[in-house]
């Protein structure tokens, strides 16, 4: 497997309620310096990964749509001097849609981006407010046309499940969203996450989220109608067109190794996990007098690789080749995975076995994080 | 030795938070007993257990050495009686060993029921009692008109009730002369025959067994053979000494002297509460009265989360008892729940002190089946067996129900102090329990009740529900009156069509589809959603009587999982996993510790 580079962009005009992302709001930001400390991050990792494959690189954040497309060059330029490039390698950026930042969507194209992920989050403008966007939805469809126009590849991203959302609602939303015709397509069903302003909304009961049951019925529907639609879910929250699939992602969900450069980026290679300074000027100054961010890094121990494994793996539909896995970490299959409790699960119809395949049935997708719980081998867990 | 004209022993009477702890503090402080360095706070309740429900288990005491204003040197004795219903006997020998006791009342909160309760039972035991008005510096203090409540309420005289504040040091001074003045001085007499009263004893992991001693006559002294007239035993005196509060060893405790011995003994067992010790050569020959032997009434299986923590869960059972000779225990094995222990003990609180020092101090995950009392069964012959009379305390060993004659359970004469406020409310309480009104008095704003009451109604949550209906001002206190008939039946639990052993009890014909309804609500709220539904259900013998459904969860899967989240979500498996592991399993489903014991709660009815 050829590796991913993920390079995190940590800066945003304004933080989302939602969004428990490693983002921070500044009033001016040096690029001189982050182009700098960036650049040696990367070498640092170039070193330590050694002279291989490069499948993928992903500029995520915070917006790195901010970032100026001179910077965004001089990263891809040096990654290709550092490793060697896949013939079809995939350079992703995630982007704001707003006016402001598709008008930079040309100079991105030839800096060498070519597939893009808009943070749409929805095409309804009371919505949209409640997300706390900056954009309004006509602004984020204009954008939406303007980056299928420079980019050979589009996903962009909804956020769905609500406060009040009902599956009519959502089915038009949804119907209206499949019409854009990109060959990829994000949708995340709201989550409340710690630390965020709408955590502490959601607690004093200013808005209250679709139960439980509606959120099933809306997930539901949600692969259905994406299926028809010929997007089909590769992932829990992720559709594509067959061969659309975010190479970059899949590398995640396959615990292939990936080199994470940034502050507050994660990255795993060769059984070494790697985070780096979460803070922007703590990661300046880790990457300027050390000549790399890291904070912390650690090697797993295999069972708890398999563990990550398995819990990566099962998010895909394709599922996993369960004795290949155990393989891969030099553990039997049965440690990998509780051969009775999966019995169990295969009779309640939420995973399926064919031969060595164990993948997770769109009934169970809904409630993987149980099946994790019930179906992951007993010696994984006993990490530190 | 002091002259008994020169001794005082007394307790404090008080309601929880009036300032009990505080004012004990303050007069070791004052008389010199500790230097402000060595008083961690609260001294009196030594176990983390005590300090967090503000309850005292064991009884303990403080010398004091107070010279009072006349010149004269006193040694006060500071009794802290336990003060749960539960420990109502070791209560009873605590207060036997003193004179007279200090009533704390809270300059701005009153006379409560509570404090009523315990210095109605201060006066049964012809105590003098020295009021004390405490927090009088507080701004909403009203002492005028608590003393008016005193005599009004309690009947006592309170015009010279001394105004304090633990908290800052106020009136400690006249306090001490009020004891000295008020409370009498212990009778006895040296030359008599060694009588001394066993108050209460505990094991110490240097000394064995230490005992805290009242003497009544005669003196006690190391070297001496003395005899345990209940419990039969001889033993050589090998410590003889008082805590001030640090322990100190003594020549001698003379005659209305309180203190502590040691003689080697390995088990509090061998050291009964309200025994009499005496010398082996020329002692007495009638022991003091108001010995009782202590019969546990609440019986529990206790079983080990992972079936490897048995032999752990024994030992530190075995170590438990050495300091706590009121719970019983033997092996119990069960279908479901493996190996394990039941258990006896004096009330729901001792049990749940006893469970949460197993997983506190011994860090055990365990499961505490449905507690019972004990029921008596005449059986008809059948054709293998012989007609026969048998003790249950287990409603597992519950017998088939063509065979039984006559059941019978315990009852209880309960006496509740309340504010009249909450008065309908537990008379409701008592009457929904199979309760039968005895009497109803009212004293001031106060009505005394009394009900005969099954044990069986009460061992559950009967005290809990008395606390939370009155707010915390009804008081409880009961005694065993002995075994009646009653129409009794075996409830079944069923977890996913599996019986689950530990949630069988037996009940009452009359309230069982209530219960069972009551269970089954409950465990619906306890037991997390599982991939699939699972029927709950309450069954007696065969018949269904009650029964809900516990849906499968519909959803729950983390939306984004990326690069950056694994470390995250990982976390959250093993705790997800973890969590799973400290739970019991039947038919799949797995079942939360606390739901067991959670699930008996009759709640809000």
């Amino acid at each position: 497997m050829a590796l991913a580079l993920y390079i995190h962009w940590p800066f945003c005009l304004k933080k989302c309620p939602y969004c428990d992302f490693n983002s921070h709001v500044r009033a001016e930001v040096d690029t001189g310096i982050w182009e700098q400390a960036l650049l040696a991050d990367m070498a640092f990792e170039a070193e330590v990964t050694g002279r291989q494959q490069l499948g993928s690189i992903f500029f995520g954040g915070g917006t790195p749509s901010l970032m100026p497309p001179a910077l965004v060059e001089k990263l891809i330029r040096r990654a290709s001097e550092l490793w060697d490039f896949a013939p079809d390698i995939e350079i992703t950026l995630e982007a704001n849609p707003s006016s402001v930042e598709a008008a930079r969507f040309a100079d991105l194209a030839v800096a060498g981006i070519n597939r893009t992920s808009l943070g749409l989050q929805s095409l309804d403008d009371k919505a949209l407010k409640f997300l706390g966007r900056l954009h309004d939805a006509s602004e984020g469809i204009a954008a939406l046309e303007v980056a299928q126009n420079h980019f050979d590849r589009v996903s962009f991203d909804l956020i769905y499940a609500r406060p009040e959302q009902t599956m009519a609602q959502w089915q038009s939303e949804l119907g209206t969203a499949l019409a854009f015709g990109t060959g990829h397509l994000s949708l995340y069903q709201l989550t409340i996450e710690p630390g965020t302003r709408f955590a502490t909304d959601f607690r004093q009961g200013k808005f209250q989220l679709p139960d439980e049951d509606l959120a099933s019925d809306l997930y539901a529907m949600t692969r259905t109608r994406t299926r028809t639609a010929g997007l089909p879910a590769y992932e829990i929250s992720n559709h594509a067109r067959p061969g659309e699939e975010s190479r970059h992602n899949l590398t995640y969900w396959h615990y292939g190794d990936y080199a994470g450069i940034g502050p507050g980026a994660h990255g795993r290679r060769g059984g070494v996990a790697t985070q780096r300074h979460r803070k922007p000027e703590n990661y300046l100054k880790a990457a300027t007098d050390q000549g790399h961010g890291i904070s912390e890094e650690r090697t797993l121990p295999p069972p708890e690789q398999a563990a990550e494994a398995l819990m990566m793996g099962l998010r895909l539909a394709e599922g996993i080749d369960a004795p290949a896995l155990a393989r891969r970490f030099g553990l039997r299959e049965g440690s990998v995975v509780d051969q009775a409790r999966a019995d169990l699960c295969t009779k309640l119809g939420l995973i399926a076995r064919e031969g060595d395949r164990l993948r997770v049935t769109g009934r169970g997708m809904v409630v993987l994080d149980s099946v994790l719980a019930e179906i992951a081998g007993p010696d994984l867990m006993d990490t530190p | 030795m002091t002259e008994l004209g020169n001794i005082r022993n007394f307790s404090i009477i008080a309601h929880i938070d009036h300032g009990k702890s505080t004012l004990a503090d303050r007069l070791i402080q004052f008389t010199g007993g500790l230097t402000e360095r060595e008083m961690s706070a609260q001294v009196l309740d030594n176990m983390d257990i005590e300090k967090e429900r503000g309850i005292t288990i064991k009884a303990q005491t403080v010398r004091l050495n107070y010279t009072a204003k006349n010149g004269e040197t006193y040694e006060l004795n500071l009794m802290d009686t336990p003060g749960h219903v539960d420990f109502a006997y070791e209560v009873s020998r605590s207060l036997a060993a003193c004179e007279g006791a200090l009533l704390v009342v809270d300059a701005a909160q009153g006379v409560e029921a509570q404090t009523l309760a315990n210095v109605y039972q201060s006066i049964e035991h012809d105590h003098e009692i020295v009021p004390v008005i405490n927090k009088i510096d507080l701004p909403a203090a009203e002492p005028e008109q608590v003393k008016t409540e005193i005599e009004d309420i309690i009947g006592i005289d309170a015009s010279e009730a001394v105004l304090a504040s633990a908290k800052s040091g106020i009136g400690i001074e006249e306090i001490l002369e009020q004891i000295v003045a008020k409370i009498p001085p212990p009778a006895g007499d040296r030359d008599a025959p060694l009588k001394a009263m066993l108050v209460d004893s505990w094991y110490d992991p240097y000394l064995g067994v230490v005992i805290l001693v009242r003497v009544m006559d005669g003196a006690i002294k190391k070297g001496l053979n003395v005899k345990f007239m209940q419990g039969g035993t001889e033993h050589l005196i090998d410590r003889v000494g008082c805590f001030t509060p640090k322990r100190t060893d003594l020549p001698e405790l003379g005659p209305g002297e309180i203190g502590f011995i040691t003689a080697q003994i390995k088990e509090v067992e061998q050291a009964k509460v309200g025994d009499t010790i005496t010398t082996v050569k020329n002692g007495a020959t009638k022991a003091l009265a108001g010995y009782k032997e202590v019969q546990p009434v609440v019986f529990c299986g206790l079983f080990p989360v992972d079936a490897n923590d048995f032999d752990k869960l024994r030992e530190s059972i075995g170590k438990l008892r050495l300091n706590d000779a009121s719970f019983s225990f033997e092996m119990e094995s069960s279908a479901a729940l493996g190996f394990g222990f039941r258990c006896g003990f004096l009330g729901l609180l001792h049990l749940e002190i006893i469970q949460e020092r197993l997983s506190r101090e011994y860090d055990l995950d365990l499961i505490t089946t449905a507690p019972s009392v004990v029921y008596r069964i005449d059986l008809a012959a059948s054709r293998t067996d012989e007609a026969r009379e048998i003790y249950l305390h287990n409603p597992a060993d519950y017998p088939d129900q063509n065979r039984i004659k006559v059941i019978e359970e315990p009852w209880i004469k309960a006496t509740i102090y309340t504010p009249d406020e909450y008065l309908g409310s537990i008379l409701k309480l008592c009457q929904d329990r199979r309760g039968v009104q005895i009497n109803l008095t009212y004293v001031g704003g106060r009505a005394q009740v009394t009900y005969e009451l099954p044990l069986n109604e009460v061992v559950f949550d009967f005290y809990d529900r008395l606390k939370s209906i009155s707010r915390g001002y009804a008081s409880f206190d009961y005694e065993q009156i002995g075994l009646r008939e009653g129409d009794l039946v075996k409830m079944s639990i069923l977890v996913n069509n599996e019986p689950v052993d530990a949630l069988s009890m037996i009940v009452h014909r009359g309230v069982a589809e209530e219960r069972g309804r009551g269970m089954c609500e409950r465990l619906k709220d306890l037991i997390p959603r599982h991939l699939f539904k699972i029927p709950i259900q309450a069954a007696i013998g065969g018949k269904v009587i009650a029964r809900e459904t516990i849906s499968a969860m519909r959803k729950d899967v983390t939306a984004k999982c990326y690069g950056g989240d694994i470390t995250r979500k990982k976390k959250l498996l093993e705790k997800q996993k973890k969590g799973k592991a400290r739970m019991r399993e039947y038919g799949n489903v797995s079942i939360p510790q606390e739901a067991f014991i959670a699930a008996l709660r009759m709640g809000e009815e």
